[in-house]
């Protein structure tokens, strides 16, 4: 089965007054459809970019480099802007982090789904258009009525939903999630995460997670990324993940959370995540690994394959091999 | 709920017109001059009759008029009949009703005003928010500057420039008037045309004193308004440009501009008067100068009391349309 989404050697820079700062650094990654990837890391490490880049929303002075992101068969890199517009939401949606302020504050919930649907089908009759709204949002457990509401009569949660129901309006291939339940108190994060779970089960859509929230992705996601200074350092299985991680940078993540065997003892991670204008030499988290060779500081180490399913990016592997 | 809200707003009206009526009543009567002798001793002089009766005279106009009773009951009689919706006469031009006067010059103050406080607006709004869209190509954003420029010069200066270099000089406009003499006022075409033609000068240069304000604050806004999260998710669902800049930018944009609008209506009819005057257009503006000169109050305090009454008016009227363009601001 051909993976619904390939990012292939995907490279994304900001060119600042301090010079050129590389917040995604050819990144590869595979999912397949009806496939839930979670996406972790530090701030800065270029998960947001990494969700912008797939939309193809990177805003100067941050340009896409190099590489490709093929959903479905078709390389959005390579479209031109108005074919990409039209890609926008009927092939990969995004659904915005701050859903507080992600909805117009003067136009109906409805209108502005119409306007969705609109700028990628124009000649659908309005019956349609309106129809094909209300299912979005009974879909996501909202009521008919919502369509006629406005943003500041509906509470965080229920925008939350509205900005869900706009992402799945067109039935996408692949939807980014970025920190969608960031704002939320923890009954209204885990009621939306499993909307979003449902929603993805009926359609078969890919989804890519993203957020901090180790607990959260531990119960909806299958698989983890983890992410530092713009590079994947592993990708695994959630089980294999939070039982055995392989890489130094995610086996520190995962021990510095809490758990109820070693509670009021936390470990954190020694040092600083470096600033993607001036990324160490070699792997990038070798200053602060406690495990770091001699070929750590001078070789970018490889993503490689082991136990037949996890991606991992470092040489204690590869080296005893 | 709502009858109540509006009972609040009139009785508020009532309050503004009775406050601005009140300070114009007396302003004028600081000074001793009085109109009527005035007017009689202009007659004299250019030889009407013998200057001997002209005391003999004032005092029976005066008394005629009113103007013998003290200050304080001249006062409530001129509440009284404002109240009444009577305006008085005019002193230097009776037989003429104040509002015979007003209703006389109200076409053209309106007619340059609405233009060009609309055209103002509309212009310096839109120069406004395509400089603040950061889609928008160069050549456009750099429109906005020169009308920058213009908005610490005022109108009256521009009127001044326009008038010598345009139409003095270079002979491309009339050189103030209404309309050509010699040509008789009907409904024809021809004769719109020519009140057009004449109003070209006067418009362009409230035009150009007011836009650049418009421009400054429409950008302000924009700014902050095209990096809102639901510009930037309006883009991620696929929207084309137009549909964002109109829909998702420029209505949120403008919401503090319409409020904007109904204030700066005010400072425009001042600027108004003086442009008036300059173009020798029988406007308000010209009729309130020239009571101002002759001393005529009670077409100064006519004038006066019908600006502030519409000012107040079209403010109350902003209020009440505002909830149709915010939902979020709702009427109790």
């Amino acid at each position: 089965m051909t993976p619904i989404l390939q990012i292939r050697d995907l490279q994304v820079s900001y060119y600042t007054d301090l010079g050129r700062a590389t917040a995604l650094n050819r990144v590869n990654l595979d999912l397949n459809a009806g496939e839930k990837l979670g996406l972790v890391g530090e701030s800065g490490s270029g998960k947001s970019t990494m969700a912008l880049a797939m939309m193809r929303m990177i805003k100067a002075p941050g340009r896409i480099e190099s590489g490709s992101v093929t959903v479905g068969g078709v390389d959005l890199i390579s479209l031109n802007d108005e074919e990409m517009r039209l890609a926008r939401l009927s092939r990969i949606a995004y659904i915005p982090q701050g859903a507080m302020n992600s909805l117009n504050p003067v136009m109906r919930i409805g209108a502005q789904m119409v306007d969705a649907i609109k700028a990628h089908v124009p000649d659908m009759s309005q019956a349609d258009m309106t129809e094909q709204c209300m299912k979005a949002l009974e879909s996501v457990d909202l009521k008919r009525n919502v369509f006629q509401m406005y943003a500041h009569e509906l509470s965080g949660g229920m925008k939350q939903r509205v900005c869900i129901a706009i992402g799945i309006l067109l039935k996408p291939q692949v939807i980014i999630a970025d920190e969608p339940t960031s704002a939320l108190d923890v009954v209204t994060q885990r009621q939306v995460m499993e909307t979003i779970d449902r929603v993805q089960k009926e359609m078969g859509t890919a989804v890519i997670l993203i957020g901090h929230d180790m607990g959260l992705m531990a119960q909806f996601v299958d698989k983890v990324a983890v992410m530092y200074a713009g590079r994947l350092t592993e990708v695994s299985t959630v089980r294999d993940m939070f039982s055995k991680p392989m890489h130094p940078y995610a086996q520190a993540l995962i021990k510095s959370l809490p758990n109820l065997s070693n509670k009021g003892v936390f470990q954190g991670i020694a040092g600083l995540a470096p600033s993607l204008l001036r990324i160490p030499n070699g792997c990038a988290f070798h200053p602060r690994c406690p495990q770091a060779m001699d070929v750590c500081k001078t070789t970018i180490p490889d993503v490689k394959e082991y136990e037949g399913n996890r991606l991992v990016a470092c040489h204690l592997y590869t080296e005893g091999a | 709920m709502r009858l109540r809200l509006i009972l609040r707003r009139v009785a508020f009206l009532v309050m503004v017109v009775w406050a601005a009526s009140t300070i114009t009543f007396f302003v004028p009567r600081l000074s001793n001059r009085n109109p009527i002798r005035e007017r009689f001793a202009e007659l004299s002089r250019t030889g009407g009759f013998a200057a001997a009766d002209l005391e003999v005279i004032v005092a029976s106009y005066n008394k005629k008029f009113g103007l013998d009773k003290p200050l304080l009951q001249q006062y409530t009689d001129y509440i009284g009949s404002i109240a009444r919706f009577d305006l008085g006469v005019s002193l230097s031009r009776f037989p003429m009703t104040v509002t015979q006067i007003i209703y006389n010059s109200l076409p053209w103050t309106i007619s340059l005003l609405f233009v060009s406080a609309i055209l103002s607006f509309v212009i310096g709004n839109l120069l406004g928010a395509v400089a603040a869209w950061p889609r928008s190509p160069g050549w456009l954003r750099a429109f906005a500057t020169p009308f920058i420029m213009f908005t610490g010069v005022p109108p009256v200066l521009l009127a001044i420039f326009l008038l010598f270099f345009l139409a003095f000089k270079l002979k491309l406009f009339p050189l103030g008037q209404a309309y050509s003499t010699g040509i008789a006022p009907d409904w024809s075409f021809k004769f719109m045309l020519d009140i057009m033609w004449h109003q070209v000068l006067p418009a362009i240069s409230m035009i150009l004193g007011s836009v650049g304000g418009w421009v400054l604050s429409m950008r302000g806004m924009g700014v902050t308004i095209q990096g809102e999260d639901y510009v930037n998710f309006a883009e991620h669902k696929g929207l084309d440009g137009r549909t964002i800049f109109r829909n998702y930018y420029l209505r949120n944009a403008l919401l503090p501009q319409v409020t904007g609008f109904a204030l700066a209506l005010g400072s425009l009819i001042t600027s108004g008067a003086v442009v008036e005057g300059l173009y020798a257009l029988p406007g308000l503006g010209s009729k309130l100068g020239e009571a101002i000169r002759a001393n005529d109050f009670m077409v100064i305090y006519g004038i006066v009391l019908f600006i502030t009454m519409s000012v107040a008016t079209l403010m109350v009227l902003v209020e009440f349309l505002y909830p149709f363009l915010d939902p979020r601001i709702k009427q109790e």
